[in-house]
């Protein structure tokens, strides 16, 4: 495969955590490294894993598959395949797989000299995921309490969670999240509509610099961030946005078995008023 | 210098946070979770164990009185004015009478329900109530099977000590009013409700659904929107807040009943389903028969702001718990319970409920209140169409 005309000066040697030279190449424009043989590996098995579990299922209506965690009854133990352990071997899978990508994010900005913000970044949607099969499933003590794999039916997981605090819209840190989320689009959709104003100017006018763009927000809400500072922030929001979403379902159970409304006393109790 | 002291500060500020947020928080030791469905559904209920033990031990059954020896004379024969208990001996109805004085009223006694000296006596408005109670307790054990089970229920299982039960309910009637325009009245909603959860929901959701016999379903049963589904989200605020009465009032979760991905759907829900049905129908019937009627019986200082009388809801025998008294068969102790002769005018009350169907035995009062209900409603419906009328007029204004 061709390569592009700048790309030769990326392709730097070393960098590496493990493996040292050993998988320190390319195949066509993809970096490998130890860790991208391990991302294949692990993909390859939880992927085949899947397809088990779907063969071992009623149906193969891509909706419907469902690959479900063990009963509670198995607790922190390991499960019979055909009864939850295909999940919990994928579940390895799955942590194997994005733990090595993230990784490999982190040698790839090492060769390129640059931060780990987007390793970092990475991570932080795989602590979600975590928290959401290790985290809290160990914190109340059985596997069974993570989601099943299955498109419709960790939708109905998502569900039925909510509604055992019965009003999920009231949980604290689930505020938070679905605050952040929204603001993140937000973010995003005014620096997306602003890049793509600046970069397609009226026929036969050049492409608009920052300044431009300074002076559009300036002018319509008082302050514009800048154009680091915007990356920055949609960084902040994102992180955040994923993050409490992790904090709102470890909460959900571990440190909460009521219904979210309640949590809310310790406002009506204090005993300023109260 | 300063920056010093803005890193002490927040650095300060955030352990006091963090520390407060913890406090409100429980212990993730004392986790215990019960499978309710299949696995991976999510189905679950998740309890403290130190929550737990409280309630459990809240929630005991009192000491059994020693039973007597059947036989001898009929109480209805040898006292003045017996008009329910009448078929019981004498030795049952003594039994009885103790029993419900160390269930109902151990520190006021006997005279709570009897005037001193003359026992047969009418003069006290209590001793009226409580034979109805007798007679809505024969009707629960009796006619409610579907709920009730073979467990079913005794004085105690409501009052549990105290003259009045615990958790009782009055018609709210969208609560007091307020300001005006649109926030002159917040249709009995949007204060943190102590009977909903403490959520916002609408405060009062009894007197539609468990006086009157408004329709609690409110998901439509097709998939696209026909145009034959009238409920909306106002409604479903409505429906909501008596399953947050449910959940709150058993002590369980919405999973308890419903696989959330389809509440409607009985196919996926758990049996429990079937039993609230029956307990919502049957509470109905003990608020329609027994409670609302029983309004000209009380003194002023016993009834609801409205002057409405004190009514049951779910939590009125469940106190947080699945099963009252987690299921302790009390019943079967106490036969004289069952002996409890119904009069006339009940069998014909409950033959009315049943048969005139929607809100047939609904007191004037209890009409009031719903109509008060609806009217909240209403007037909000009107107050937003007013004011997008005066938003659309200054807009034609700006035009000019």
């Amino acid at each position: 495969m061709s390569m592009l005309s700048f790309e030769k000066k990326y392709r730097v040697r070393g960098g590496t955590l493990v493996g040292g030279d050993l998988f320190d190449f390319w195949v066509g424009p993809f970096y490998v490294g130890f860790f991208g043989v391990l991302t294949i590996f692990f993909s390859l098995l939880g992927t085949a894993l899947l397809i088990w579990g779907a063969a071992l299922g009623p149906t193969w209506n891509i909706w419907q598959i469902n690959i479900e965690p063990p009963d509670l009854s198995y607790g922190l133990g390991l499960a019979p395949m055909r009864e939850g352990g295909i999940w919990q071997l994928t579940t390895i899978c799955a942590i194997g797989a994005f733990v090595s990508w993230a990784l490999r994010q982190a040698e790839i900005s090492r060769k390129l000299g640059m931060g780990y913000h987007i390793p970092i970044a990475f991570s932080v949607a795989v602590f979600a995921y975590i928290a959401l099969v290790v985290i809290r499933p160990v914190l109340l003590g059985a596997w069974g309490h993570g989601f099943p794999y299955g498109i419709l039916s960790h939708l109905d997981w998502v569900s039925n969670v909510g509604y055992q605090y019965l009003h999920f819209h009231y949980n604290p840190a689930h505020m938070l999240a679905v605050t952040f989320f929204f603001t993140t689009t937000l973010a995003l959709s005014l620096h997306g509509a602003l890049i793509l104003s600046v970069t397609n100017p009226k026929k036969g006018e050049p492409v608009k610099t920052p300044e431009y763009e300074d002076t559009f927000f300036r002018d319509t809400i008082g302050y514009s961030i800048g154009a680091l500072g915007i990356h920055r922030l949609g960084l902040f929001l994102a992180l955040n946005a994923g993050f409490w979403s992790a904090v709102c379902i470890i909460i959900s159970g571990p440190f909460w078995t009521r219904g979210w409304p309640e949590w809310w006393n310790w406002w009506l109790d204090l005993p300023i008023w109260s | 210098m300063r920056h010093e002291t803005f890193r002490k500060t927040t650095l300060s500020l955030t352990v006091v946070a963090a520390a407060a947020v913890l406090a409100a928080c429980e212990n993730p030791a004392n986790m215990e979770a019960e499978q309710l469905g299949w696995r991976g559904v999510g189905m679950e209920q998740v309890t403290n164990r130190k929550l737990e033990e409280a309630l459990r031990a809240a929630n005991q059954m009192p000491e059994i009185t020693p039973p007597v020896t059947p036989g001898g004379p009929r109480a209805g024969d040898l006292y003045e004015n017996v008009q329910v208990l009448g078929d019981l001996t004498i030795t049952e109805f003594n039994r009885l009478m103790t029993a419900v004085t160390a269930w109902v009223s151990p520190d006021e006694g006997c005279n709570y329900c009897h005037v001193p000296g003359d026992f047969a006596s009418e003069d006290i408005y209590t001793k009226v109530v409580s034979r109805r109670m007798f007679e809505m307790t024969k009707t629960i054990n009796q006619d409610w099977h579907a709920h009730v089970g073979d467990t079913g229920v005794t004085c105690y299982t409501c009052h549990q000590g105290k003259p009045v039960p615990e958790h009782i309910w009055f018609e709210e009637r969208g609560g007091p009013p307020q300001a005006g325009g649109l926030a002159a009245s917040r249709a009995g909603q949007n204060l943190a409700g102590p009977q909903v959860g403490l959520s916002s929901l609408p405060n009062d959701p009894f007197t539609p659904f468990l006086l009157g016999e408004e329709e609690i379903r409110v998901i439509p049963t097709t998939v696209l929107p026909e145009g034959t589904n009238p409920r909306n989200i106002m409604d479903t605020e409505w429906t909501y807040a008596l399953m947050m009465h449910m959940s709150d009032g058993l002590g369980v979760n919405c999973t308890f009943c419903h696989n959330s991905r389809s509440f409607f759907s009985w196919d996926g829900s758990p049996p429990q389903r079937v039993t609230a049905w029956h307990g919502i129908r049957m509470t109905r019937e003990l608020n329609q028969v027994y409670l609302d009627p029983l309004q000209p019986e009380y003194p002023d200082s016993q009834l609801g702001p409205h002057g409405d009388a004190p009514k049951a809801n779910c939590a009125t025998c469940h106190q947080g718990v699945h099963k009252p008294l987690y299921g302790a068969n009390m019943l079967q102790h106490y036969p004289e319970l069952m002996a409890v002769t119904r009069s006339g005018q009940d069998e014909d009350m409950r033959a009315e409920a049943r048969d005139n169907g929607a809100g047939a035995t609904i007191g004037s009062a209890a009409e009031e209140a719903l109509e008060a209900a609806r009217h909240a409603i209403d007037a909000m419906d009107e107050a937003a169409e007013m004011a997008e009328e005066d938003y659309a007029d200054e807009e034609d204004g700006d035009d000019i």
